[in-house]
C-alpha cells in the first residue's frame, strides 16, 4: 500500500489495523508527522516498536523504546521533536502507547 | 497554521518519596506529548534535586492514613498501619522501601534517573532562590540538569502562558 487513501484511521490519526502498515506508509505518516526523511536511526526505533508491538497488542512507551533499543533519550527526542510518544507509534502503525513511563 | 506551543509547569514543594513522583509522571508524559515543561524545586522539593538526599527520599508511615496494611497483601482490610507501630526504629526505611518496590513493578526509575530522564528530554528546572537561602544551599549543591536558582518573580516571568500544577 502506498498511500493513506485506504488506510483505516481513528479520530486521532492512528492506524486502527497495525496489518495494513508497509514501511512506504510510514514515509508518507512520518512527513504529516514532520519528518522529511526517515533516517537508518528513525528505522531503528519503528522497527523495534513494530515487533514490540505486534508481539504484545501494544505500542512500547518511550521507556521501553530507549531500553530496548539502547538509544538515548536526548537521541529519541532530536530523532522525533515535539513529543515522540505519539508520533512514533502513529508511525509505526501502533495504537497510542498505554503506558506512562 | 501555527498552532500555540503548550506549556506546563509544575512547582514541586514537598520531599517525600510519594509527592516526588507526581511531577514526574506528569511531566515525562507532557514531554513525550511535545508540551514544554517546566519544574520549579522549593521548600521540601529542593530534596528532589539535592544531591546527597535525591537518593534518598523517604516515605513515613506515621500520621498517613492512606498507608493501609493490605498495601502489603495482608487479609486485613481497610485497617491502617498503627501510629505507634509506625515510629518504631526502621519503619520509615521500610514503607520507603516498600514503595519503591511499588514504583519499580509498575516499570518507574527511581527518582534522580527520573529526573535526568526528563533533562535529557528537555525540560528546564531551577530551585527557588527563597528556599536555598533559607536552608543554606549552593547551586554546587544540586544535580547536573538544574539550570539556575531563580526568584518567585522571575518564576512568573518564565511561566507566562504556561498551566502551572502545584504539588
Amino acid at each position: 500500500m502506498t498511500d493513506l487513501v485506504n488506510v483505516a484511521l481513528n479520530a486521532e490519526g492512528f492506524m486502527i489495523d497495525p496489518n495494513q502498515w508497509t514501511k512506504e506508509l510510514a514515509e508518507i505518516l512520518a512527513r504529516q508527522e514532520g519528518i522529511d526523511v526517515l533516517t537508518p536511526e528513525h528505522w531503528q526505533i519503528i522497527d523495534f516498536c513494530r515487533t514490540t508491538g505486534l508481539a504484545n497488542g501494544k505500542a512500547p512507551t518511550l521507556r521501553q523504546i530507549t531500553v530496548g533499543t539502547g538509544i538515548s533519550i536526548k537521541d529519541l527526542f532530536a530523532l522525533y521533536p515535539k513529543g515522540p510518544a505519539k508520533k512514533v507509534a502513529k508511525i509505526a502503525g501502533l495504537g497510542k502507547p498505554e503506558g506512562c513511563v | 497554521m501555527e498552532t500555540e506551543q503548550r506549556k506546563i509547569a509544575f512547582i514541586c514543594s514537598k520531599g517525600d518519596l510519594d509527592m516526588a513522583y507526581p511531577a514526574l509522571v506528569m511531566g515525562w508524559a507532557a514531554l513525550g506529548n511535545g508540551i514544554d515543561v517546566t519544574l520549579f524545586f522549593t521548600f521540601w522539593g529542593m530534596d528532589m534535586i539535592t544531591k546527597d538526599r535525591q537518593k534518598h527520599l523517604e516515605l513515613a508511615p506515621v500520621a498517613n492514613t492512606s498507608m493501609k496494611m493490605r498495601l502489603m497483601g495482608l487479609p486485613t482490610g481497610t485497617l491502617g498501619i498503627p501510629n505507634l507501630m509506625g515510629i518504631l526504629p526502621g519503619m520509615t526505611a521500610f514503607t520507603s522501601w516498600f514503595m519503591k518496590k511499588k514504583m519499580a513493578k509498575v516499570g518507574a526509575p527511581p527518582v534522580d534517573e527520573y529526573l535526568q530522564m526528563m533533562v535529557d528530554a528537555g525540560a528546564h528546572l531551577y530551585a527557588c532562590k527563597m528556599s536555598v537561602d533559607m536552608f543554606g544551599l549552593k547551586k554546587e549543591d544540586f544535580v547536573e540538569g538544574v539550570e539556575d536558582i531563580v526568584t518567585a518573580s522571575d518564576f512568573m516571568d518564565m511561566t507566562e502562558g504556561s498551566q502551572i500544577i502545584f504539588i
